[in-house]
């Protein structure tokens, strides 16, 4: 199998060496992970632009990137940090709540098949509820303040996050578990030094969708119910037709979005490089 | 206790295991006495029990029928003196080398001391680690990586070594070397060793003695002293009456195969 492998590889070292081989354009442009996705970005800014004035497509419609970026100035910096402020604020208290919560259950799933077989199916309910529907409620329940934005993030960034950190907490090879025995360590001991660091590839797959998730239910609450955050100011831009504007807040949304997910997948790198495939550290 | 006593001792012992689709009968009137300090291999086709053998031991499981004794006590759970090595190294992939041989004391008490340091130093350079202790297993060929294994078991210094298939997942020049290798240890350090494998030129080179089982339901069909002296090298393998016992065990796993 090894020899088969080996073969072409083999091949064209006999060769004389003659000049350094160049790669066709294409090979070039793979080389080079950031430059090329931003190309494309730019070059879909500029067919944009284009289609919008060629077929002069009304901003309400669809307006050209640079009525978007006219649309960022249509609200001042303290008005736009205030809405980035508090969209961000509640996305990220939904989020910690989520983990704060579903870290326990995950080791209830994970060590007690009792406590699996009772939880596992209302759990499944609970997410099959759409939470865009729920909402509305929640808000009559809670009021309108950040309590039931924080509940409506959390139901939506925590199921993800429990899958994730109750399959991570299962994946330990079965011999450390019994090494453990065999060591007739505390209980407590085997969650922290084993199971736990062993779902850590696991629990950071489950942390970076559900931060992006928690932004989508830091929007969707605010729909329902806000007088400030990213959610509430594009949902007022339209019902204003202000459609620059809420484009704008939607570039804010995606921008807000990628950072969080970046430093989600940064906070793995510096912290637990070792849990990294290879190729990647 | 002088050195002829009895270690480990298995008396009618039986292990019934409820599966999905009946009761499963692993092991059936096993009687084994394994000396002090004797290096004993198992050797079976795979599903014969021989792991069952191994956790009994250990205390990781109890016998359904009959009793395991070690040192004469019953064994009714984990005991201190027994160091396991296991077939894959399943060492944890986010500590380094020293920190993975003294995770038993990290495990057992919380912390790692001076001495336990000491002890892992010891260990490392016994299995021929010294100046790895800083890498982490992804770093370390298999081989390397089974070392550490065998350090973390030797580390609380236990009488009693299970070994359970540790070399079947390394390659064959590996595989010799590293059987080579803890005869040295065993040979320094003398301890109680029950060696499980499937592996007939591994069996006689290393143990004294190989317990030969059967498949489903694991039973003992042959127990024989291996007709070799201590030390040992290829050319002591290469003798004729090394070759006929070898060939008479071949015989024994063969004729217990189930027919399929």
């Amino acid at each position: 199998m090894s020899a088969s492998a080996d073969t072409p590889v083999k091949a064209p070292l006999a060769e004389p060496a003659r000049k350094p081989p160049s790669l066709p354009l294409s090979e070039r442009l793979i080389a080079m992970p950031v430059v090329l996705p931003l190309l494309t970005f730019a070059l879909l800014l500029v067919l944009w632009e284009a289609a919008t004035r060629v077929f002069s497509i009304p901003s309400f419609i669809l307006p050209a990137p640079t009525r978007i970026i006219e649309g960022f100035s249509a609200v001042t910096p303290a008005r736009w940090s205030a809405h980035v402020w508090a969209t961000l604020r509640v996305a990220l208290i939904g989020y910690l709540v989520a983990i704060a919560v579903s870290l326990p259950i995950a080791i209830g799933l994970a060590k007690s098949r009792l406590m699996s077989r009772a939880l596992y199916p209302l759990l499944v309910v609970i997410q099959s509820v759409p939470v865009v529907a729920v909402a509305p409620i929640i808000i009559v329940v809670l009021g309108t303040d950040d309590a039931p934005r924080v509940v409506i993030t959390f139901m939506i960034a925590f199921f993800p996050l429990v899958v994730s950190m109750t399959t991570g907490l299962m994946a330990t090879p079965p011999e450390l578990i019994e090494l453990s025995r065999s060591l007739r360590a505390p209980q407590y001991r085997e969650i922290t030094q084993i199971r736990l660091p062993y779902a850590v590839p696991y629990i950071f797959s489950g942390l970076k969708i559900s931060v992006t998730l928690a932004v989508i239910g830091a929007v969707v609450a605010e729909f329902v119910a806000a007088d400030v955050g990213i959610g509430f100011f594009i949902q007022f831009s339209t019902s204003m037709f202000r459609l620059p504007q809420a484009w704008a807040g939607l570039v804010v949304l995606v921008a807000m979005s990628l950072i969080l997910f970046q430093a989600v997948s940064l906070a793995q790198r510096l912290f637990f490089p070792w849990s990294l495939p290879k190729e990647r550290r | 206790m002088g050195l002829a006593s009895n270690a480990i001792d298995f008396q009618a012992v039986g292990q019934v295991f409820a599966t999905e689709s009946g009761p499963l009968t692993a092991l059936d009137d096993v009687n084994l006495t394994i000396a002090q300090h004797e290096f004993v291999a198992v050797l079976g086709p795979s599903g014969c029990g021989k792991s069952t053998l191994l956790r009994l031991t250990a205390g990781l499981m109890l016998p359904t029928e009959g009793r395991v004794s070690v040192y004469r006590q019953p064994v009714t759970r984990p005991r201190d003196d027994v160091g396991i090595v296991f077939q894959q190294a399943t060492l944890l992939p986010w500590a380094n080398v020293l920190d993975n041989v003294t995770f038993p004391a990290k495990h057992k008490r919380g912390r790692v001391g001076a001495l336990d340091r000491e002890r892992a130093a010891e260990v490392i350079a016994a299995v021929g680690l010294k100046g790895f202790e800083a890498r982490l297993p992804s770093e370390l060929s298999g081989g390397m990586q089974q070392r550490v294994g065998i350090a973390r078991a030797l580390f609380l210094n236990p009488d009693i070594l299970l070994m359970d298939e540790p070399f079947s997942a390394l390659d064959a020049l590996t595989r010799d070397a590293m059987g080579y290798e803890l005869l040295k240890l065993w040979q320094a350090s003398p301890k109680t060793v029950m060696f499980i494998t499937h592996s007939i030129p591994e069996a006689v080179l290393l143990a004294d003695r190989v317990i030969v089982m059967s498949a489903r339901p694991g039973r003992i069909v042959a127990d024989l002293p291996v007709p070799l002296g201590r030390p040992r090298d290829e050319s002591a393998l290469r003798a004729p009456e090394v070759q006929d016992f070898a060939a008479h065990l071949r015989e024994l796993l063969i004729a217990k195969e189930p027919a399929l």
